[in-house]
C-alpha cells in the first residue's frame, strides 16, 4: 500500500511530532534506499544543499547527516564549530537561519541551547533538523535507535529494554523514551539515583509505557532484551567524589554480561568514554557500531523524505 | 460607617478588582498593563484587613472595563481575586478568575539554558498542561514549573 508522504517539507524538531506510522513509513524508505542499485540512489538528492548549523560541535552528528547526504549525491555547506563562524560575532541564532536558509534546502541544526531548534523552525522558512538541542532532544538518534533496534531484533513490541546512565541531562535518553513510547515495550531505567530522569518524563509518559527506576545494572541485566548504555559526563555531575565511588556499578563488561540473555543486543549513541569496556566489542551482545551504519541509512530515508524524492 | 467603606470609596465606571493576594497590589497592576501614565484615576489598597483572608490588596481602575483575557492573567498570583465591572456605580459584572490556557511573553523560563534566555527575538511561552493544581510547560525547553517557581 502507498501512503503519503508524512515527512514532507516537514521540521523534524521533537520526536512527539511523529506517529508510530510516521517511523515506520521513515523505516520503510531507509530499506528502499538501501534496495536502489549504486546509481539511482546517488542520483536522489541531485541539486539539493543540507545546510549544516552547528553551534556545539558534534562530529558524529554532522558526519552522519554529511554523509548521508553525499551518498544521495545532495551536497552540504555550513560550520561545524562556532568558533569559526559569525556566530563568533555576535551573531544570533535568528540571523543566521535567515541568511542560510537562502542557500540550502533543509537545514539540520545543534545547538547548546534548549529549545533552539524550535525556535529555529518557527523563525526559518526552510525544514529545520533539530540535530540535537540542549538537554532536551536529539530526535534523529531516537530514529536510529528504533531502526537499529527493528533491524537487528525483528519487532520492538514485547522488549524489554534497560537504558544506562545519565538519565538526567542525556539528550538523546528523553527521545528516545518518547519514541518508545509508541509501541508496548518494558522499559528499566537505571542510574546513580542523582542522575534520574526529569520529571516531564513520568508526567507524560507514566500512563503510556511501563516504566521502573533501577539502582543497579546487574540486577535487572538477565530479563532485558536491549540495553541502551549513555554516556556521564562527569563536568554535570553535581558531586564528582560521589560519582567516582559507585562508577564501577554502571560498566558494563563482559563479566557482568555472564548474566545476560544470548540475544540481549547493547546500544549506545557514541562517543563513549568507559561505560561499556573495549573487551564487550568483540562480543555477540556489541551492535553500537552497526548503530551507526544505521544511523546514516535512516537519516537518508529522512533528507530524501522531507525533500520529497521519490525512492 | 464601617471600615471597609472608610477605606474603599465607590467608584462611578471602572473595574475593581477585589480580595487579591495581600502585597501583590503593584504586581497584578504590571501583569494587567496598567501603568498610570494612561491618564485614569486609580486606587490601590494594600494589606487592607479582610474578614476572609486577614489581609487583601484591592485595586480599582476608573473608567476602564478589563476584559477577562486581561484579567485572567493574574490569576496564577493571586487565583481568589474577583473582578467587578462597575456602571454608574452598580456592580454590573462580578467574575472570577480563571487560569488561561497559555501565558505569553510574561514570567521568565526560570531554566537558565533556555532558549527564551538567550539574545534572541523570542517571547517567552507557558502552556498549562494542568490547572488543579496548576502548572507552567516552557513551550520551548518543555521544563515543567510550579507557578511559584515562574513567578
Ligand atoms: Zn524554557
Amino acid at each position: 500500500m502507498m501512503m503519503g508522504n508524512p515527512f514532507k517539507n516537514r521540521d523534524v524538531v521533537s520526536i512527539k511530532d511523529f506517529s508510530k506510522d510516521d517511523l515506520l513509513y521513515l523505516f520503510g524508505v531507509a530499506d528502499r534506499i538501501e534496495n536502489l542499485s549504486e546509481k539511482e540512489r546517488g542520483h536522489l538528492l541531485e541539486g539539493k544543499i543540507l545546510g549544516y548549523l552547528f553551534f556545539e560541535p558534534s562530529t558524529r552528528t554532522r558526519l552522519s547527516f554529511e554523509a548521508a547526504m553525499l551518498w544521495l549525491g545532495g551536497k552540504c555547506l555550513g560550520f561545524a564549530e562556532p568558533r569559526t563562524s559569525s556566530v563568533e560575532k555576535g551573531e544570533n541564532l535568528a540571523d543566521t537561519i535567515r541568511t542560510v536558509e537562502n542557500y540550502v534546502d533543509v537545514v539540520v541544526i545543534r545547538h547548546y541551547k534548549d529549545g533552539a531548534a524550535k525556535f529555529a523552525a518557527e523563525v526559518s522558512n526552510k525544514p529545520i533538523i533539530n540535530g540535537g538541542s540542549g538537554t532536551e532532544e536529539h530526535p534523529t538518534q531516537a530514529m536510529t535507535d528504533l531502526y537499529t533496534i527493528i533491524k537487528e531484533k525483528g519487532v520492538i513490541d514485547g522488549l524489554k529494554i534497560g537504558i544506562l546512565g545519565d538519565l538526567k541531562y542525556g539528550r538523546t535518553v528523553y527521545s528516545l523514551l518518547y519514541a518508545l513510547s509508541l509501541f508496548n515495550v518494558k522499559i528499566k531505567l537505571i542510574s546513580h539515583p542523582m542522575l534520574r530522569v526529569r520529571r516531564e518524563i513520568f508526567f507524560d509518559l507514566e500512563k503510556k509505557i511501563a516504566l521502573s527506576e533501577h539502582d543497579n545494572v546487574e540486577e535487572v541485566l538477565p530479563e532485558l532484551d536491549v540495553l541502551y548504555v549513555t554516556r556521564v559526563q562527569k563536568e554535570r555531575f553535581p558531586d564528582l567524589a560521589e560519582y567516582e565511588k559507585v562508577r564501577s556499578s554502571y560498566v558494563v563488561n563482559l563479566k557482568i554480561l555472564q548474566k545476560a540473555k544470548e540475544d540481549l543486543i547493547i546500544l549506545h549513541p557514541l562517543p563513549r568514554v568507559d561505560e561499556i569496556s573495549y573487551e564487550v566489542d568483540s562480543s555477540r551482545y556489541a551492535r553500537y557500531f552497526k548503530q551507526t551504519l544505521y544511523g546514516k541509512k535512516l537519516r537518508a530515508a529522512l533528507l530524501s523524505s522531507i525533500l520529497d524524492a521519490k525512492v | 460607617m464601617p471600615e471597609k467603606e472608610l477605606l474603599v470609596q465607590k467608584i462611578k465606571n471602572g473595574t475593581v478588582i477585589d480580595h487579591i493576594v495581600a502585597g501583590k497590589a503593584l504586581q497584578v497592576l504590571s501583569i494587567l498593563g496598567v501603568s498610570g501614565s494612561e491618564g485614569k484615576t486609580i486606587t490601590i489598597a494594600m494589606n487592607v484587613p479582610s474578614k476572609k483572608y486577614g489581609r487583601k490588596d484591592i485595586v480599582k481602575i476608573e473608567d476602564t472595563y478589563l476584559s477577562p483575557e486581561i484579567t485572567n492573567k493574574i490569576s496564577l498570583i493571586t487565583p481568589h481575586a474577583t473582578v467587578n465591572i462597575i456602571r454608574e456605580y452598580e456592580v454590573v459584572e462580578k467574575r472570577p478568575l480563571e487560569l488561561p490556557d497559555e501565558i505569553i511573553g510574561l514570567f521568565k523560563c526560570p531554566n537558565p539554558n533556555c532558549i527564551t534566555n538567550a539574545s534572541e527575538p523570542i517571547e517567552t511561552k507557558f502552556y498549562l498542561p494542568s490547572k488543579d493544581p496548576p502548572l507552567l510547560r516552557c513551550k520551548y525547553c518543555e521544563r515543567i514549573y510550579a507557578p511559584s517557581e515562574v513567578i
